[in-house]
């Protein structure tokens, strides 16, 4: 691999001196770096973003870019950070080494904060399509941005519409990580802004299975709505019990249920009474119509989750560059600030912290043996 | 120094001059290396240095005095967050390093003696379990305390500065020419591991040391000789927290941002792992453990990945899944084939070794 | 008047009612904890400082909860006491074997319904478990064979080592072959709960495991204490070399210990997947440290001492889980869960250093 890596080195030196000697423009190489899970639990996911920023970059490549006068070639790296911090960091090390000119990812928010501050330092543009951790915006990066609407909007839309739609009476638990705990924290804002009560508020962990004890706390406190901020290996189960207690109150949970295992998990204890949000639209509501189609020519498989917004992600990198006409991250990144288009998750502008403006927030129920998006 | 010197083959008894300056070449070259590989390279030399510093400060409490303490990742939590309270926008302090590096061992040390004085009659397994619930009380409670900001943890945190030289920041000596930021983190924590180093050899040939080597071999009989055992475990615990609270501060330093998540009970096992991997009770043994066990999923990462794929054409396992795999081989391996470690503690006090002469001297 | 009732006077609790008429000085101290007067001190403190209707069902259900996560963790418990009594080795791989009965029951249980979907949910159960113990028990035969045997003379933190190892590896290799994902476990129990009390909840699952847990306690009693195999695993504790001198293939009997520790963990792993539908790779890490806090808790080495200290570690869990705010003023909450069974263990150590029953002075330091 290292071997390669330098034969590649020369190789590119190589034909840069060659074309300097016939001084004639040659293509510009960009390399943009990819950034998440390939590997483990969530490797779909991770796959699932690399490929919208790789769909992003061939459609720009194709359709021919030019900046400072030289044709565009781009190259997307991508690593594999395996959703640990710690490897999060050497991945984003290893990214900076390559001279990547940005990154999109990286997909967990865990491992997008620590890594973003190596980027900033590197004065490297990272854009994450996934990350919903309001404090990666929060750090006063300049070059840290994101194209998902985050745990603020989520949490305050999913406690908004429990105590308008579900039950004035809520109880909250949370899984004690960096993602429940903030998502959790922003429900109960959106609650009581609502006019709604928080009855209890219960914790657990990203590694508990037996949840008997606090929900039969909550069931003490007869709630309408308790909400789980966490993942569907806790949720799901969670549900379970609750129904095995006896508590018949509605059931919500953050963008970290909102999946098919959360529903195998839950087994017969789902039903309608189940409800869950998550940033972003639903796949069959994209605002490019096309997107899913030509996803599935390129790739073959179907979209997951978040490529609409790695494409989004990779292509606010590109628009960018070309209205600074640069590749340099320095140079593009006040353009990257200003940019304003509508991308294939919604219409793509960020905020003075980086944040996407105006993002999308669905909730859905459970109906029918999936997820179905309300309204 | 000297027993890694010994350490390598041949080359350490036959000729130790020249075996050090192997060793001291490779200690003071192997960012600059590591660097022509790139600097990701730089990066996990430094975290196998911060490894090196806990497991030397394990070593102590484990190796020297036998007290098996299977929660010591706590202090070094103890000590990146209080790098995080002093020095950090989370308080709104900015205190220099030499005020809230000694703070962060302090804190740790007494928290060492918090958990040495109800443990101080236990022995072997039930101290193990006790240390292991300790590290795990640490640790929740990092994650739920409000001043630790919860699981959100602290970010932000100012980076090591000495005196006016931000060690995070790269230096550029000319226009092509710079010492990379992590190649000056390197040094800084060299200089704090040979520092170490040196403590701990002082340490392991003085009074104390050879009372804790009693203490581990027979506490009746180093009672019975009127070493005050309590005291000498405190003390034990105390300054194994120590070596364990700066280098956590280090590592706040260097990361920029604490959160619970960083001192699981695996990251517990991992630093005695490493320990008992090398050689308990031996320094060099210890440092050799430490890097090989930190530098073994990177490489492993370089090399397992390409060779799967030119082998099978695709990736059968991921480089994470195989780490575990070659670790726990390893670890069961090493244990059945060199029970005492990699580097066997040269024993100069330790029990098997007096019962080996004894044997020999009978025969 | 003791301080701490002045506090819960305070908050408007009726400290007098809390004085109970003072015990009889016949009853030792030891037993003070045990007092029934005290148990209803406690009551009547929960009761009333938890401002609901509904509080006699509340503390019911807790303890129903804490029993039945109790049987489990004293199960689990068994199996690392019968190991440490013997050997002195804390078998740390011992919650994986947990995870693999689960793991295997589920594959074998997955498989059942696809191939015979008449076939009935108890004779996939038995068939399932039937499959899982054999496994568990060849597992931990191999393990001891391959992995400990050869160091019984080591130094004593090479088998802690080599355990750890042998925990990572038995994850990795269960990664290796269900993968990562959380597994959902089949119903193989009717689901619909009981209420043998208005308001108190117990599902069909946690009955068996109750009773299941109990039968097979005293099973382990009975064939420790009145068979000849329990005499020689008796012995072989008391002092391995003595033991071989006297006839008793100590090997075998390490070998038969592995043997049953890793049925009953098989067991387990079953009964925590049945109840709570769900099945992993790293399932056995958690029950596994809590069992072997128990099994410390009760005294290492003694098996009627890991069946209390299972018990009492659930209970505590669950009523601490769900009280702790009122006991501790609201200075706690539930995020504090996990550190009970820490807690409890630290403060009965200090006291007993050798655990609640625990008599033989563990001296292997």
């Amino acid at each position: 691999m290292m071997k390669k890596k330098l034969i590649a080195v020369a190789a590119l030196a190589l034909s840069g001196s060659l074309s300097a000697g016939l001084a004639q423009a040659d293509d510009l190489v960009v390399k943009i770096g990819h950034a998440g899970p390939l590997t483990g639990n969530i490797a779909h996911l991770g796959k699932d973003n690399e490929n919208g920023a790789r769909l992003a970059l061939e459609e720009y490549q194709a359709k021919g870019v030019t900046i400072g006068g030289k044709k565009v070639k781009f190259e997307l790296i991508s690593e594999d950070d395996q959703g640990d911090p710690k490897t999060g960091n050497i991945v984003a090390q290893r990214l900076v080494d390559a001279g990547v000119k940005g990154v999109v990812g990286h997909l967990n928010s865990g491992v997008s904060i620590p890594a973003s501050r190596i980027y900033n330092q590197a004065g490297i543009v990272m854009v994450s399509p996934s990350s919903t951790n309001p404090t990666l915006t929060q750090q006063g990066f300049p070059f840290v941005f994101r194209t998902m609407s985050n745990d603020i909007q989520q949490g305050t839309v999913l406690g908004k519409f429990a105590t308008a739609k579900l039950g004035k009476k809520v109880a909250i638990i949370d899984d004690r990580t960096a993602y429940g705990q903030g998502l959790a924290d922003e429900v109960e804002k959106g609650v009581k802004a609502t006019g709604g009560a928080v009855s209890s508020r219960e914790f657990t962990t990203n590694q508990s299975t037996d949840f008997m004890a606090i929900l039969t706390k909550v069931k003490s406190q007869n709630p309408d709505v308790v909400v789980y901020t966490g993942m569907d290996a806790q949720g799901g189960p969670m549900l379970k019990q609750m129904r095995q207690l006896g508590i018949a109150a509605k059931f919500m949970t953050g963008d970290g249920g909102c999946t098919l295992d959360f529903i195998k998990l839950a087994g017969d204890a789902m039903n309608d009474k189940a409800y869950c949000s998550q940033a972003g639209l639903p796949l069959d509501q994209l605002t490019d119509k096309t997107f899913r189609e030509r996803y599935k020519k390129r790739f073959g498989i179907e979209v997951q989750v978040y490529a609409p917004y790695a494409y989004d992600a990779a292509s606010a990198i590109v628009e960018a560059m070309k209205a600074a006409n640069s590749v340099e991250p320095a140079k593009y990144q006040p353009f990257l600030k200003k940019v304003a288009f509508k991308g294939a998750g919604g219409n793509v502008a960020f905020d003075d912290k980086g944040d996407v403006k105006a993002g999308a927030i669905t909730v859905y129920q459970f109906r029918a043996g999936k997820w179905e998006a309300l309204k | 120094m000297n027993e890694l010197a010994q350490a390598i083959p041949y080359f350490g008894s036959r000729n130790p001059r020249v075996a050090r300056g192997i060793v001291l070449a490779l200690m003071l070259l192997a960012p600059l290396l590591a660097g022509m590989i790139g600097n990701t390279w730089i990066r996990v030399l430094d975290a196998a240095l911060l490894y090196v510093m806990l497991a030397l400060g394990l070593n102590l409490v484990v190796g020297f005095a036998g007290l098996l303490d299977l929660g010591y990742i706590a202090f070094y939590a103890v000590g990146a967050y209080t790098w995080g309270f002093l020095a950090s926008p989370h308080m709104g302090v900015h205190l220099p390093f030499w005020i809230v590096l000694p703070a962060g061992a302090g804190l740790a040390a007494m928290a060492g003696i918090l958990l040495g004085f109800p443990v101080l009659r236990l022995r072997g397994d039930y101290l193990a379990i006790v240390t292991l619930g300790f590290g795990e009380i640490v640790r929740i409670f990092m994650g739920n305390l409000n001043v630790t900001n919860g699981p959100q943890g602290i970010n932000m945190l100012d980076s090591l500065n000495i005196f006016g030289w931000d060690v995070s920041r790269n230096i550029q000596i000319t226009e092509s020419f710079q010492i990379n930021a992590l190649t000056s983190f390197y040094y800084v924590f060299l200089l704090f591991v040979v520092g170490s180093v040196i403590v701990m050899r002082r340490l392991q040939i003085s009074r104390i040391g050879r009372g804790w080597a009693a203490i581990r071999d027979d506490e009746l009989a180093a009672k019975a000789i009127g070493i005050n055992t309590r005291n000498m475990k405190l003390l034990a615990f105390a300054m194994g927290a120590t070596f364990g609270g700066v280098s956590g501060g280090l590592f706040g330093s260097f990361q920029g941002f604490v959160s619970p998540e960083s001192f699981t009970l695996l990251e517990s096992i991992a630093v005695l792992t490493m320990v008992v991997f090398g050689g308990m009770g031996n320094l060099g043994g210890v440092i050799v453990g430490a890097v090989a066990l930190s530098l073994l999923p990177e490489v492993l990462r370089y090399i397992a990945l390409p060779i799967q794929q030119a082998i099978f054409g695709k990736v059968l396992l991921d480089p994470e899944v195989l780490r575990m795999l070659l670790l726990s081989l390893a670890m069961i391996f090493m244990m059945l084939i060199r029970p005492a470690g990699l580097l066997p503690a040269n024993a100069r006090y330790s029990r098997e070794e007096l019962v080996k002469g004894l044997k020999e001297k009978q025969a | 008047m003791q301080p701490w009732l002045h506090a819960y006077a305070a908050l408007g609790v009726d400290a007098k009612s809390l004085i109970l008429p003072r015990r009889g000085s016949s009853i030792p101290a030891r037993l003070y904890l045990l007092a029934p007067s005290d148990a209803l001190v406690l009551y009547n403190l929960l009761t009333q400082v938890t401002p609901t209707l509904n509080t006699m069902e509340t503390l019911l259900q807790q303890i129903v909860n804490g029993l039945v996560v109790g049987s489990v963790y004293a199960l689990v418990a068994l199996g690392y006491t019968m190991v440490y009594g013997i050997l002195g080795l804390i078998n740390f791989a011992h919650g994986d074997v947990l995870m693999v009965g689960a793991l295997v029951a589920l594959q074998v249980a997955a498989y059942l319904q696809n191939t015979w979907p008449g076939l009935g949910t108890t004779a996939i159960l038995l068939i399932s478990l039937g499959a899982a113990v054999p496994v568990c028990m060849l597992m931990g035969y191999t393990i001891e064979r391959a992995a400990y045997r050869r160091l019984r003379n080591a130094p004593r933190l090479a088998p802690l080592i080599t355990a750890i190892g042998m925990s990572f590896l038995l994850q990795t290799l269960a990664m290796i072959i269900w993968g990562r994902a959380y597994h959902s476990f089949p119903p193989l129990f009717p689901t619909a709960p009981l209420q043998p009390i208005e308001g108190v909840f117990i599902t069909p699952v946690q009955v068996t495991i109750l009773v299941a847990s109990a039968v097979l306690m005293v099973a382990l009693v009975l064939l420790v204490n009145k068979t000849s195999l329990g005499r020689a695993m008796r012995a072989t504790a008391e002092n391995h070399r003595v033991a071989s001198l006297m006839g008793v293939d100590t090997n075998k009997i390490i070998s038969t210990t592995f043997i049953i520790g890793s049925g009953l963990a098989a067991v387990a792993g079953v009964m925590i997947s049945s109840n709570y539908g769900v099945a992993h790779y790293s399932m056995g890490f958690m029950p596994g440290l809590k069992a072997f806090t128990a099994a410390v808790l009760g005294g290492i080495g003694n098996l009627g001492g890991a069946m209390v200290g299972g018990i009492v570690l659930g209970l505590v869990e669950s009523i601490g889980a769900g009280y702790i705010e009122q006991l501790s003023f609201g200075l706690l909450n539930s995020s504090y869960q996990d550190i009970f069974a820490f807690v409890i263990l630290g403060i009965v150590l200090i006291f007993r250093p050798t655990g609640l029953l625990g008599e033989r002075v563990s001296d292997r330091a």
